[in-house]
């Protein structure tokens, strides 16, 4: 085209910017409706799973003796009494859990960043922890069947759940702290050591508290997904009808042991006693693991790094 | 109060590389001392090794001695957290601790490393804050978070978190660099202040603040690519800057480097 123009006839007039070519356009075209397309894909299952859980199992929630009774006065097949054991069992295994898993995968976590240094200890430690991370519940369970029950002959409960749920906490726990901790940077450590600050309470007083934010939304993340677990409820604790304490002895409810006790005792269809319970059941837990969410949020809003 | 340093012969290693070669000079006390040079002859990394911050990096190792009044920090029973403690450093970018309001900032030092003696922290945060020049700026926001103050404040802020733990010797590592004039005549001037006290030593890039603030001044430089920083001349920074003794400093001095 241009080889035709003589001389004179040079494209003065056009201007020095065009608009964007078609090509460009379609692919910007394609590539947001990919986008968006992409993103309803992912969400649809989201809302879809939340809104069944709500709706079937809003029926009863709103009842105070669902949150204050068991089911030891009631049939299994009789409408009324609560979940308040399985509540009961599900905070106190998770809270044991994580009160070991805390300060452990914390402490692998500071290691790793503050002390391992990339050295071969270090490598070898990281490499567990994906494996570790890798190992499905059902194996973390039967892993402390082997030990808890059979080898050392103690009785299965709710403790022997914690200890499962620890093996699959600790991974997530020494990932998530070890990331925020990498994050604070190296020159808060340096102002720290200039002042004459200790190795371990430059640590504690100046790296800890800078990435506690983080650490925290990780910590809860990691306790809301092992109380979902319901593989080690089953291989190592009976469940129970009744309210129980004791974590060490005998049976005890959880939410999600009590799912699958009432679908295996109950029929699962509509308007039945057992897809009420269920359904119930499924609502308090996604109830407990959004309030636990929600505080995690607040606190580690609370103790992040403000500017103002 | 303030303090003489003396390195002799101080070699300095990055694992296997030979960072500078055998550096020997001396810093008086209530003095300011200037290095200069051009980039990655080792002036920082000299410097870093006067209160032995250069070992937090992995890998780094010293040969030879630095006397802090005829005392060998790198003695074999030395700890090297006392040495930081008699030694401040102020670094290039402003660190303030984030978590740690503007009060907490100023006396981390002495909260966290322990000592204080009688007097009340918060006595000791405005005589910080007073000695550089931040004190009338911060009085009225002393539990803000030192993370609110701009870029030439966290540096002042800085200083008076360094001067909180009453060090004797003040390094500086380039600590206007990231500043804009004004601050960095803020901070010039109160080097000047800082001088009747501590003993300073100063990293700088930008010649005419070592001329202006210094007593006198060391010129690094590198013998070549791949080759160990050296220390080519130290002398009253009146003399390098005037007429200096070795032709090398001369050129870098009047631009005509390389």
């Amino acid at each position: 085209m241009t080889s035709t123009l003589s001389d004179t006839e040079q494209p003065a007039l056009s201007p020095a910017f065009q608009q964007v070519s078609v090509g460009r356009k379609v692919k910007n075209g394609t590539a947001t409706v990919l986008v968006w397309l992409s993103f309803l894909l992912a969400v649809v299952p989201l809302v879809w799973v939340l809104y069944t859980v709500i709706v079937n199992g809003i029926k009863v929630i709103p009842y105070s003796n669902w949150w204050t009774q068991d089911f030891g006065s009631v049939l299994s097949d009789e409408v009324g009494g609560g979940v308040l054991h399985a509540i009961i069992g599900t905070l106190e295994q998770g809270l044991v859990c994580a009160i070991i898993s805390v300060p452990l995968g914390l402490m692998v976590a500071i290691y790793l960043v503050e002390y391992g240094r990339g050295g071969g200890f270090s490598k070898v430690t990281t490499f567990m922890v994906d494996i570790l991370s890798g190992v499905p519940s059902i194996v973390a369970a039967l892993f402390i069947y082997a030990l808890w029950i059979t080898t050392f002959g103690l009785p299965r409960s709710g403790f022997a759940v914690s200890l499962a749920l620890v093996l699959l906490m600790i991974p997530v726990v020494v990932r998530s702290a070890e990331e925020m901790l990498r994050i604070v940077p190296d020159d808060l450590r340096e102002a720290s050591y200039a002042l004459g600050v200790p190795k371990w309470k430059t640590i504690t007083k100046v790296v800890l508290p800078t990435a506690l934010s983080g650490i925290i939304t990780g910590i809860m993340m990691a306790l809301a997904r092992v109380m979902g677990e319901t593989a080690p409820l089953l291989v190592l604790v009976g469940y129970s009808a009744y309210v129980n304490w004791n974590l060490f002895n005998h049976e005890q409810a959880a939410l999600p042991l009590l799912m699958n006790n009432e679908r295996a005792t109950n029929t699962m269809d509509p308007g039945t006693v057992g897809f009420d319970r269920i359904w119930g059941a499924a609502l308090t837990l996604v109830i407990i693991i959004a309030l636990i969410n929600l505080i995690a949020t607040g606190v580690s809003r609370m103790v992040a790094p403000k500017k103002k | 109060m303030a303090k003489r340093i003396d390195v002799k012969d101080l070699d300095i290693y990055y694992g296997k590389f030979h960072a500078v070669d055998s550096v020997t000079l001396a810093v008086p006390p209530r003095n300011v001392t200037a290095f200069i040079g051009p980039s990655g002859c080792g002036k920082s990394t000299v410097l870093r090794t006067l209160n032995r911050m250069h070992e937090v990096i992995p890998g780094a190792r010293v040969d030879g001695e630095v006397l802090l009044d005829g005392e060998n920090i790198y003695a074999s029973n030395v700890d090297p957290v006392q040495v930081r403690r008699t030694i401040g450093m102020v670094f290039q970018r402003p660190n303030p601790f984030p978590t740690m309001s503007i009060r907490d900032n100023v006396v981390a030092g002495l909260k966290l490393a322990g000592g204080g003696g009688k007097r009340s922290l918060d006595e000791i945060a405005e005589r910080a804050l007073r000695g550089a020049n931040l004190w009338n700026e911060v009085k009225d926001r002393l539990n803000k978070p030192g993370g609110g103050l701009s870029g030439g404040q966290q540096q002042r802020l800085c200083i008076a978190r360094a001067i909180a733990v009453r060090p004797d010797v003040l390094l500086m590592d380039e600590p206007c660099s990231a500043l804009d004039p004004i601050s960095t005549l803020a901070i010039e001037d109160l080097i000047g202040e800082l001088k009747k006290d501590y003993t300073i030593v100063i990293v700088t890039h930008n010649m005419q603040q070592a001329a202006r603030v210094s007593d006198q001044t060391a010129f690094f430089n590198l013998a070549g690519v791949g080759q160990p920083g050296r220390l080519v001349e130290l002398n009253d920074t009146e003399k390098i800057f005037s007429n200096p003794n070795e032709k090398a400093t001369e050129d870098y001095i009047s631009g005509r480097f390389g």
